[in-house]
């Protein structure tokens, strides 16, 4: 905010919260290199993991499924704990851009978590014989989903908006003290009701030849998710914005 | 003083749930209904009903303790209640877990007694009770615990009642897992299972976590 | 403290100050009132006045320690209230919007029940109980009192056990004449033990030396001022 707003009144100005100028300035200046890089990794990656790279002498063809599910999956993750980072600056530090962005990735978050299902469910077919088997694995990616499910539900269940950011907040850092017991929970369970024979196809040592692609995949997914969230919280904090406005002139104000 | 007012707080609310009687009641009879209609789907075969027991009877319980969630704070937050104990002399935490004690009292005790009945008509074999009724002791308080922060964000979201079950379900999971195999374990003839001492821990955790979570969430609902 | 204390004053406190200081409300995205300030002392009485909307009850839930300012801040004898809430709820009674009568409780139990919290005993409950005429409805249960009787138990609630602040939403709504003075009594009384009154009203209440605050003449900036003053959007 400037220093004239200051000097009229700090108590007075209270819409200073709904003002993250400096956010808009880095995130404008940041968005091209990203949107730039993610075109790049992308052409690249899936170039390699489509055409160079060569078929696993095990799985055929159907290997190239993992350049899209393995980066899904991590994205899956990786997006939830960015939604904590922000959930917690936000209900700890009352920082109103943490959980902009918190809800601004929840919904990217809840695409790369059904991606990773949908191809995991694409590879099991060919070997496993079919399309969903209980799989540790499987199983708490798909109850991380419908966390990801309740927190957009949550968000958007109350007349103000306000209680919703709060209340989905705090869901959110529940979920992810509950996300380690749940891993732990159904990894028991699965080596509980099925003999560990077929969960050893995992994780062979990677060639350098997978490696390339796979990493590359991963960039090009993360720098998606960059400029998504960096569009969708502009839209977010003009679209609170725009409100506030029509508030004001509602009242006459 | 902080004593006194927790149990002055789950004696009113029991007090509440007896007067009116029949929200516990119904619950049981959920409870029980519900694992009555298994075998319609299933068919009657005695090894099968005997083999999936532990399970109906967990998912069973499970829902009718879901089902009686909503009703854990929403009648306080609605008619000011809520406000009045978020000022009173015990902090907001202590609050929840009176709340919650009490709801276990007339939600999964109720469920835990009758859960031998279950066993019962499934034909659960002899070995299994004493496990099935511990592991109920253990786990159903944990489902009340963890109900309670769900119950708490949800007040005052339009569609609550709906809402709470997607998003207590997904946490109930590790609760579900260790409290089948708990039973199902000892009825392979395996003795000193880790199962139960598991869903202590899951207890144990989510006392804090509930009572935390839970009251930092209704202090958002009476902002 | 049994029977009327009017003769023989028994102060809560030395001289306690409770002073609001430039406090600003958000409600969602709008902004209800800004650099609202006042000073309230032992046996002072503060009227809270204006519109619907202006932000009557926000103010009172925030003098109440269940709203966070959004700006400013709140001191009772000059130590910041959010710092020590506890002691700040221990020392206040609240009546809100809603009444927290339970339909199966009579309104006895319902009086024991808050008594116990408050550390009041039976004695205070049955001064209570008769300050606001509702002795005789002492054994009936909550869903057949009137709106009425219903808003005169939440105002005996008020009084158990002893407290520094009340803090009162548009106490007199839906009280008859006769309430309203047995009201009156009980705040006047409160205060002549050096206690302190904030009143939410639109109508006005009986009291000596009311310190009155419009709560609408504290207006927050402008959104489209501030909005071209930073210019940038």
């Amino acid at each position: 905010m400037s220093r004239a707003a200051t000097t009229v009144g700090e108590s007075r100005s209270l819409h200073r919260f709904a003002n993250p100028a400096r956010f808009v300035r880095i995130a404008d200046a940041v968005y091209p290199w990203a949107l730039a890089g993610m075109a790049v990794s992308f052409l690249i990656g899936l170039y390699l993991a489509l055409f160079a790279s060569p078929a696993d002498y095990q799985q055929g063809d159907t290997v190239r499924i993992m350049y899209v599910h393995v980066p899904a999956a991590w994205m899956a993750l990786f997006v939830y704990a960015t939604m904590a980072a922000g959930s917690a600056s936000y209900l700890i530090w009352r920082h109103p851009l943490g959980v902009v962005a918190a809800k601004a990735a929840a919904p990217v978050g809840a695409v790369f978590t059904f991606l990773a299902l949908a191809t995991g469910s694409l590879w099991g077919k060919p070997m496993w014989g079919t399309w969903w088997v209980w799989d540790a694995r499987l199983t708490s990616v798909l109850i991380l989903f419908f966390l990801y499910l309740g927190y957009i539900a949550l968000m958007n269940a109350f007349e103000n908006a306000e209680r919703g950011q709060k209340a989905a907040s705090l869901l959110c850092l529940v979920g992810v003290v509950n996300l380690p017991i749940i891993k732990f929970s159904v990894d028991w369970w699965n080596t509980l009701h099925q003999p560990a024979s077929v969960s050893r196809i995992g994780t062979p040592a990677i060639h350098e030849s997978m490696l390339w692609p796979l990493g590359l995949m991963a960039l090009a997914f993360t720098l998606y998710f960059l400029v998504v969230l960096i569009t969708r919280m502009k839209s977010e904090l003009l679209g609170a914005r725009l409100r506030a406005l029509g508030a004001a002139a509602a009242e006459g104000r | 003083m902080v004593g006194g007012a927790f149990g002055a707080l789950v004696a009113r609310d029991l007090r509440l749930a007896l007067r009116q009687r029949g929200d516990a009641l119904t619950v049981v009879l959920f409870f029980v209904l519900t694992a009555a209609l298994f075998p319609f789907g299933l068919g009657p075969e005695p090894n099968l009903l005997a083999r999936i027991a532990p399970g109906i009877v967990w998912v069973t319980a499970l829902l009718a303790v879901l089902l009686s969630l909503e009703r854990l704070f929403l009648a306080d937050y609605e008619d000011g209640t809520l406000e009045l104990l978020a000022q009173a002399p015990l902090p907001l935490e202590a609050v929840v877990l009176a709340k919650v004690l009490a709801h276990w009292l007339t939600s999964g005790l109720p469920v835990l007694a009758a859960a031998p009945l279950i066993g019962l008509l499934y034909g659960l074999p002899a070995e299994g009770y004493g496990v099935l009724l511990a592991a109920m002791a253990l786990g159903t308080p944990s489902l009340s615990l963890i109900g309670a922060i769900g119950a708490a964000v949800a007040l005052g979201a339009r569609r609550g009642g709906v809402l709470v079950p997607l998003l207590v379900l997904p946490l109930y999971v590790p609760v579900l897992i260790f409290g089948v195999s708990a039973i199902d374990t000892r009825l392979q003839g395996f003795e000193g299972d880790a199962s139960l001492l598991l869903l202590g821990a899951i207890l144990a955790a989510a006392l804090p976590l509930a009572a935390f979570a839970a009251a930092a969430a209704l202090r958002q609902a009476v902002e | 403290m049994t029977g009327p204390s009017f003769h023989r004053p028994v102060p809560l406190r030395p001289m306690p100050v409770f002073e609001a200081h430039d406090l600003g409300c958000l409600r969602g995205e709008r902004a209800v009132f800004a650099g609202l300030s006042f000073r309230l002392q032992a046996g002072g009485l503060l009227l809270l006045t204006g519109p619907n909307g202006a932000g009557k009850s926000s103010l009172l839930r925030m003098l109440a320690g269940l709203l966070r300012p959004a700006a400013g801040g709140l001191t009772w004898d000059g130590a910041e209230v959010w710092d020590d809430l506890g002691a700040h709820h221990e020392r206040l009674r609240y009546l809100g919007h809603g009444e927290a009568v339970k339909p199966p409780l009579t309104v006895a139990e319902d009086l024991r029940f808050w008594a116990s919290l408050r550390g009041a005993g039976p004695a205070e409950v049955d001064r209570a109980l008769e300050r606001f005429a509702l002795s005789g409805l002492a054994g009936r249960p909550g869903r057949l009192l009137s709106a009425g009787q219903k808003r005169r138990l939440a105002l005996a609630r008020v009084t158990l056990g002893p407290a520094a602040l009340w803090l009162l939403d548009e106490p007199t709504v839906g009280l008859d004449a006769a309430s309203v003075e047995r009201l009156a009594a009980a705040v006047a009384e409160h205060r002549a033990r050096r206690g302190m009154a904030a009143i939410a009203t639109h109508i006005g209440f009986p009291g000596e030396d009311a310190q009155v605050l419009a709560v609408d003449d504290f207006p927050p900036i402008p959104v489209e001022a501030e909005a071209l003053e930073e210019g940038a959007w």
